[in-house]
Formats: C-alpha cells, structure tokens, sequence
C-alpha cells in the first residue's frame, strides 16, 4: 500500500515540477511545450510497441496526419482549436483502425516494413499534392482562434503551453486508464505469449488492431497540438527520421513503464536543445552511440534502472 | 524497351545490394536496418582507392567485395553477433546506431555532397543488340548481377558451406550439436552479404552516385525487396529486385508525378496478398523471428 501511495506521489510531483519549470523559466516555455508534445506521442507509441509488443519504425505517419489535419482546417477558416483536436483524433483513429488490419498480422518484419510503408506513403502524397498541403515548403497561415473563445494564443507561448499541458495531461490519464483496464492488461498478455492468448479464446487481432487505432489517435493528437501551438506544418513531422525519434525518446526512457515516454521525452529534448545547437554532426554522432550502448548493454531505459532500484530496495 | 533494360538493370544492382540482407534477416533472423552502410562503405571506398592508388575499375571491384566483407565481419564480432536471437526492437536499436554514426563519419571525411567515379572507357557508350540501344554499362551490370545470382545458387544448395548454412539456420541447436561450427557459418555468411553490398555500391556509383544519405535513402528499397521476396529464400529477393527496379523506372519515366508512390502502393497490395512475401521459406521463420 505505501508503494502505491509512493508511486501516485512520485506521479503528483512529476506533473507539478513541469508547471515548477514553467515559472523558473518562463522564456523557455516553447521548449516545455514540446517536451510535452514530444512526450505524448512517445506514450502513444509505448502503448503499441511497450504494451502490445507491435515492432513499429513508422508512428510519425499518425502524428504527421493530426498536425496536417489540424493545420489544414484552420487554413480553410475553421481555427476553433479543440475541435481542430478532435478531428485530429478521430480522423487518425480511423487511418489507424484501417492501417491496424494490416499491422495486426503478419510476423515483425512484416510489421515494420507496413509501418514505414505507410509513413513514407504519407509523406509522399503530402510532397506531391503541393497545392493543398504547400508541399516542402510546409503549410503556413495556420491561424488558431482563442481557446473556449477567450484565451489567446500570445507571442511568449503562455497560452500555448498551458493548452498543451492540460491536453497532454488529460489524454495520458485516459491512456493510463486504458491501459490499466482489462482490455490493456490483455494486451500484455499477448506480448508475453500470443498461443495462449489465442487459447484463451481472446480475439488477439481485434485487440490488436483496437490499440493500434487508440494509439494513433492519440499521435494525431499530439502532432495537431504542435501543428496549433506552432501555428505551421512541415512535412518533416511524417518523415522517417521523426519516427526514429520519437522511438529513441520511448527507448531512452523505458518502454512499457507508462512514464518512459515523458521521462524520455524530457531528457532528450533538453539533451538536443543544448548539444544540437552546439554542433549538429556530433549530435547525431553521440545519438548512434547511445543507441548501440543502449541495445548491448540497456535494458528498459532509464525508467528500467528506476524500476531495478526500486525492487531492489523494496526486497530487502 | 530501352526503360524495361534500364529498370532491369537498376533491378540487378538492388539485388547485389540486398542479397546478403536477405540472408541476415530471413535466414539469421537479425533486422539490419544497417545493411545500407556496407554499400554506402563500398562506394567511398572505391572513390578512395582509385584516386590514391589508380587501379583499373575491374580490378577495385573484388579488392572492395573483400574490404567490405572485412568490414562486415569485424562488425559482426564486434556488435551484432551479441544480439542474435534478441528482440526484434534492439536489432532496430543497433542498426539504426550505427547507421548514424557512419552517416556522421561520412559527411565528416567526405563532404555532404554526391560524388560519383570515372567508369573505364569500354564500359562507356552504347551498344547494339538485337534492334535496341541499351547502355553498356548497364548491360555489364545486368551480366555481373546473374553471374552472382548463379554462383550464390550454387553456393548455397550445391556446396558443403550452403548445407551447413541451411542447417544452423533451420535449427541451431542441433546443428551445432552436429559439432557445426554455427558462430563461424554466421560469420562467413554475415561477411558475404557485407561484401556483396560493398560490390553493389561501387557498381551503383555511376547510376546513383554516392551521398553521405546513401545508407538511409536506399534502406527502404532494401527492406522493401527483402520483405516482398520473402525473407529467407534466394529466389524471392531476386524477383523483388528486379519488379522494384523496373517498377520504379517505368514509373519515374511515364508518370512522374506519382513519385515515389507507385512502389509503395504495390508493396502495400502484395503485403496485404501475401503477408510473407512473394516466395515464402518454407518452415523457416515465416511467422515470427
């Protein structure tokens, strides 16, 4: 009982040290913002990969579809922004429903190929329809209306972040939700052994196909938060190099622990802000050789060394 | 006709390419998204050698298939062999790492821009044959590519190296209770696909040209004809190779502006038919690695 109680209060102090952040530096506020972003989508790609064990490299094609979708209706004059989110949600889930009747069959090459077919079929049609989605050049005049008609977004990003801050909040305590319901704890059983799952009479591909839905909602979600908050679209949100991305923050920070992707997100955002600006080359030099340490010698990111601390302690 | 050649040649080089990825992840069951780096190796290797020493091109070919193959099997010991029979999602991990580094190390030595080599005067030009005009250098790489697929035929079906491969592959225990030296046939085989990539990156240096992106921009093709011949045969690649090459000509040549759809569109339709892959192995690693 006292390590649950431990847990909720580790969870409170996570959520209230972002808000801390926001008021020691309040010029860093577009930073903060996309750590939370960046943390969302990684969540969503913990609940298929951590959860449901789904190899995927191609998660930016639903975070890439939220933000276009988003972005798209304000520059056809519909810049209410909470609807502009659950059209995102609904419009990804949907692609994700469609898109999971592939993914949920087949081995794990199979999987991984489909998922980078389907992000880079993506980025494709938004290069080549230009004259809808303004093609490399990323669609501008993204203007967002004042939430609940009353907050407006301003130029120092206040608006902005407690926007995302409470919309990243609220859908991880649904994920968390999710995940936490039988239907989530159904999912772990099919990653740790599929026969019995199937033995169990459980309809492992509906299953399947259901979380990969959710979770690409949620992506969309968080690619149309950034596509708000920033007011602009680019087509680098669907490329490969955003899924790897998004799949080095969910490793760095452990997946399936629910808290891996914001803890993952936090660290390797500021990591980048400051080394990235340093020198680009030596960035992504230091990033493949975090990754090849990560796969020899790590095992489920930081949250994992958190997680054998714990244990550790608790058993004695 | 001329297109149809063309794409069969671009095919030929994508299989080089591609060959020993097709081992590695059908046959060893270890997803390298990193293959991409030993043709990548290859062609600056090329460029290196025939600027400091000014060999003949034919003769840098099998000096870089060796090198390459080094190379491949240093990485081997060195990082990838830890990782057999791991989860999928660390292979990813891995190879994606080192793709990195030696996209950094790449830009670093050679400068972001693409640079291409000097093929030897008898390559160049046109030739005649049967009433079409194809490209000679083109129809050389159509002839090294069969060659290879013939001698990598008889390799593995016909030699004693191919049965012991077949047999690790199929149930390792056993075989290495067999007293078959698994961790060596690995090697060999691993160096092979590494070598043979290299070969195709020289090869493809006067199609493609090289870029430090070399290795990212064509991985997709790779996995793309790995996992549409179905992983683990030597037929299937083949086939995928070559319906990539011509598919992606003939698209790029008539209809422009669908890009790079065409072949993503098709891959996604023979996925959905055949979620193994053209030619599925039979018994081996056709569901789950």
């Amino acid at each position: 009982m006292t390590m649950r109680k431990t847990g909720y209060m580790l969870e409170l102090v996570f959520w209230i040290m972002f808000v801390l952040a926001a008021a020691v530096f309040p010029y860093r506020l577009t930073l903060l913002s996309q750590i939370l972003i960046m943390g969302l989508f990684a969540v969503s790609l913990d609940m298929v990969l951590g959860y449901a064990g789904i190899l995927t490299v191609g998660h930016a094609a639903f975070f890439g579809a939220g933000a276009y979708v988003a972005g798209l209706l304000a520059v056809w004059g519909w810049g209410e922004p909470i609807t502009g989110l659950l059209l995102a949600l609904i419009v990804c889930g949907l692609l994700g429903y469609v898109f999971g009747y592939f993914v949920s069959r087949g081995a794990d090459l199979t999987r991984l190929m489909i998922s980078i077919a389907v992000c880079l079929l993506f980025a494709e049609a938004a290069r080549q329809f230009s004259g809808i989605t303004g093609g490399s050049d990323g669609l501008h005049g993204v203007n967002i209306w004042p939430i609940l008609g009353y907050y407006e977004f301003d130029l120092f990003g206040k608006v902005a972040f407690s926007y995302t801050y409470v919309v990243v909040l609220l859908l991880f305590l649904l994920v968390r939700l999710i995940l936490a319901s039988p239907f989530g704890l159904s999912l772990k059983g099919i990653q740790g052994n599929v026969n019995r799952m199937h033995a169990f009479g459980a309809n492992v591909h509906a299953r399947l196909r259901m979380v990969y839905a959710m979770s690409a909602a949620i992506a969309g979600v968080a690619g149309a938060l950034l596509a708000q908050t920033t007011q602009f679209v680019s087509v680098e949100t669907l490329s490969f190099e955003r899924s790897a991305e998004v799949l080095i923050i969910l490793i760095l920070g452990g997946a399936g622990y629910l808290y891996g992707g914001l803890i993952g997100a936090v660290v390797y955002m500021v990591l980048h802000d400051h080394l990235a600006s340093l020198s680009p080359q030596y960035w992504m030099l230091g990033l493949g050789i975090v990754l090849i340490a990560v796969a020899l010698f790590g095992g489920g990111g930081l949250m994992g060394i958190v997680h054998r601390i714990f244990y550790r302690r608790s058993d004695t | 006709m001329v297109i149809l050649f063309d794409g069969i040649a671009y095919g030929m080089l994508l299989y080089l390419m591609s060959v020993g990825l097709s081992v590695t992840m059908g046959l060893m069951g270890f997803v390298n998204l990193a293959h991409g780096v030993f043709a990548m190796f290859g062609g600056y290797l090329a460029i290196v050698l025939q600027q400091y020493t000014g060999l003949n091109f034919l003769l840098l070919l099998p000096l870089v298939f060796l090198l390459t193959a080094l190379l491949g099997a240093v990485l081997e010991v060195v990082l990838f062999r830890r990782l057999y029979g791991a989860n999928p999602l660390a292979h990813v991990l891995l190879s994606v790492g080192v793709v990195f580094v030696a996209v950094t190390i790449a830009t670093f030595t050679f400068g972001p821009s693409v640079l291409s080599i000097q093929t030897p005067h008898n390559l160049q030009g046109q030739v005649s044959l049967a009433g079409i005009t194809i490209g000679k250098y083109r129809l050389f790489l159509v002839c090294v590519g069969l060659l290879l697929s013939v001698l990598l035929w008889v390799g593995i079906t016909k030699t004693q190296y191919g049965a012991r491969l077949r047999a690790a592959v199929n149930n390792l225990r056993v075989a290495a209770a067999l007293g078959i030296n698994v961790n060596r046939i690995f090697l060999c085989t691993f160096a092979l696909g590494s070598g043979l990539a290299g070969l195709g990156g020289v090869l493809s240096l006067d199609l493609l040209g090289i870029e430090p992106n070399f290795a990212l921009k064509y991985m997709v093709y790779f996995l793309l004809i790995v996992s549409l011949g179905g992983a683990g045969t030597l037929l299937g690649p083949f086939l995928a190779a070559i319906l990539v090459g011509v598919i992606d000509t003939v698209g790029k040549y008539y209809v422009p502006e669908l890009g790079g759809f065409l072949i993503y569109f098709v891959m996604l339709i023979v996925l959905l038919v055949r979620p193994n892959g053209l030619i599925a192995a039979k018994g081996i690693t056709s569901t789950g690695t």
